[in-house]
């Protein structure tokens, strides 16, 4: 019985031997989409969990050609490597960033902002664990509304974090950008199939996966991609695509799980009461509408 | 192929590097350590559908002639092998009984 997913993939490993935590969603968004870039991928990875588990001098976990950059600078990075491979002759390559929500929504927006729109021939691959994990679980602008992180705390009177989680799939799109696309762990052959694309056009393209975090979500280690799973499963993510001008939304839930059981499976949730609850459930409603009213379903 | 353990424990001043870069897939301390379940493949109701292949976050699960052989120096135990497994043909043990 073949999978025909990991048929299409190299058998090698690229990361591996990492120090990331048992049940690491970025890890396995990082793994999944080397074995599909192969040998020839160069990744850039800024500060953050991939970096800090992958670069233990002497324990170097990639074997392919990577490189830490400045927090802010993972796309500026990308940038160089692709001119400077180009400029000494080499074309069968493809720079790959790999950056965390905070290097991406926050901190490197700007560089990415601006390789999108010199069209960069580059992939950008935010991996979205929904705050600062590496540092000790801080709030970024990728944590969802009601997340208790340490610096968005759950307490009588504030219900953890005020704010919804910034857009960065459509922030991108806004762009004009060649592809863009969201996907999950716990969809990974809709992830492996993004990633296949991407390498395939020519151009800025950049992947939004959500990868789960054990010690943030607070969750089993072996939750990582149930929970991936159903964050989708309930409406709270979505996976499109952003191609030639136009959005596709490539999955959609004919009734949605209970977004209750997902966010109470977690201890970054705990705290939310029905009010918090009906808040959530509310936006995903307002975003569906949206979704509906200007995506196509394929 | 994928990045090895080094049987190394000390280095020459000649085989440290001058500038920051360092040779890829080096690993010289393994993760076997981390775990506090182990996860265990009954081989004989394995069908062979790779899905353990596919998450394993680690990717300490190879196949070979059509059936999951776990690497154990750095499997860290996180049960998501077992967990995928439609079929229940991976089970988990304590690792220290």
């Amino acid at each position: 019985m073949a999978n025909p997913t990991a048929e299409r993939l190299s058998r090698d490993e690229y990361f591996y031997g990492h120090k990331a935590c048992a049940g690491c969603g970025g890890s396995l968004a990082v793994r999944a989409a080397l074995k599909v870039l192969g040998q020839n991928a160069v990744s850039v990875l800024p500060a953050g969990c991939m970096s800090a588990v992958g670069f233990n001098f002497p324990q170097l976990c990639f074997s392919n050609n990577s490189i830490i950059s400045t927090f802010a600078g993972t796309a500026s990075m990308l940038t160089g490597i692709e001119a400077g491979l180009r400029a000494r002759g080499y074309s069968d390559f493809t720079a790959v960033g790999f950056a965390g929500d905070g290097g991406t929504a926050d901190i490197g927006i700007q560089a990415l902002s601006g390789a999108i729109d010199r069209n960069d021939n580059i992939i950008y691959i935010c991996y979205d664990n929904e705050a600062y994990m590496n540092t000790g679980i801080q709030k970024s602008g990728l944590t969802p509304f009601g997340a208790r992180t340490t610096t968005t705390p759950a307490g009588a009177n504030i219900h953890g974090n005020l704010r919804p989680k910034k857009n960065m799939f459509e922030i991108a799109a806004a762009h004009e950008i060649p592809y863009a696309a969201t996907a999950s762990v716990g969809y990974l052959p809709d992830f492996i199939r993004k990633v296949e694309k991407a390498a395939q056009i020519k151009g800025t393209k950049y992947i939004h996966v959500i990868a789960p975090c054990p010690t943030g979500w607070g969750i089993a280690p072996d939750e990582t991609v149930e929970i991936a799973k159903e964050v989708v499963d309930c409406g709270l993510w979505y996976l499109a695509e952003y191609e030639n001008g136009a959005f596709t939304l490539n999955h959609k839930p004919t009734n949605f799980t209970s977004v209750e059981a997902y966010l109470k499976k977690q201890g970054r949730f705990q705290h939310l009461d029905l009010d918090d609850i009906k808040t959530v459930i509310e936006s995903r409603d307002k975003k569906w509408a949206y979704i509906e009213k200007n995506f196509t379903y394929k | 192929m994928r990045p090895y353990l080094r049987e190394k424990t000390s280095f020459s001043a000649a085989e440290i590097p001058e500038a920051t870069a360092f040779e890829a897939g080096y690993l010289v301390s393994v993760n076997s350590g981390w775990r506090s379940i182990r996860p265990v493949i009954d081989t004989g109701r394995c069908v062979g559908c790779e899905q353990c292949y596919l998450y394993c976050p680690d990717g300490v699960i190879s196949i070979q002639n059509g059936r999951p052989v776990i690497d154990y120096d750095f499997c860290k135990g996180c049960g998501i092998c077992a967990k995928i497994c439609k079929i229940g043909a991976i089970g988990t043990e304590a690792e220290h009984s």
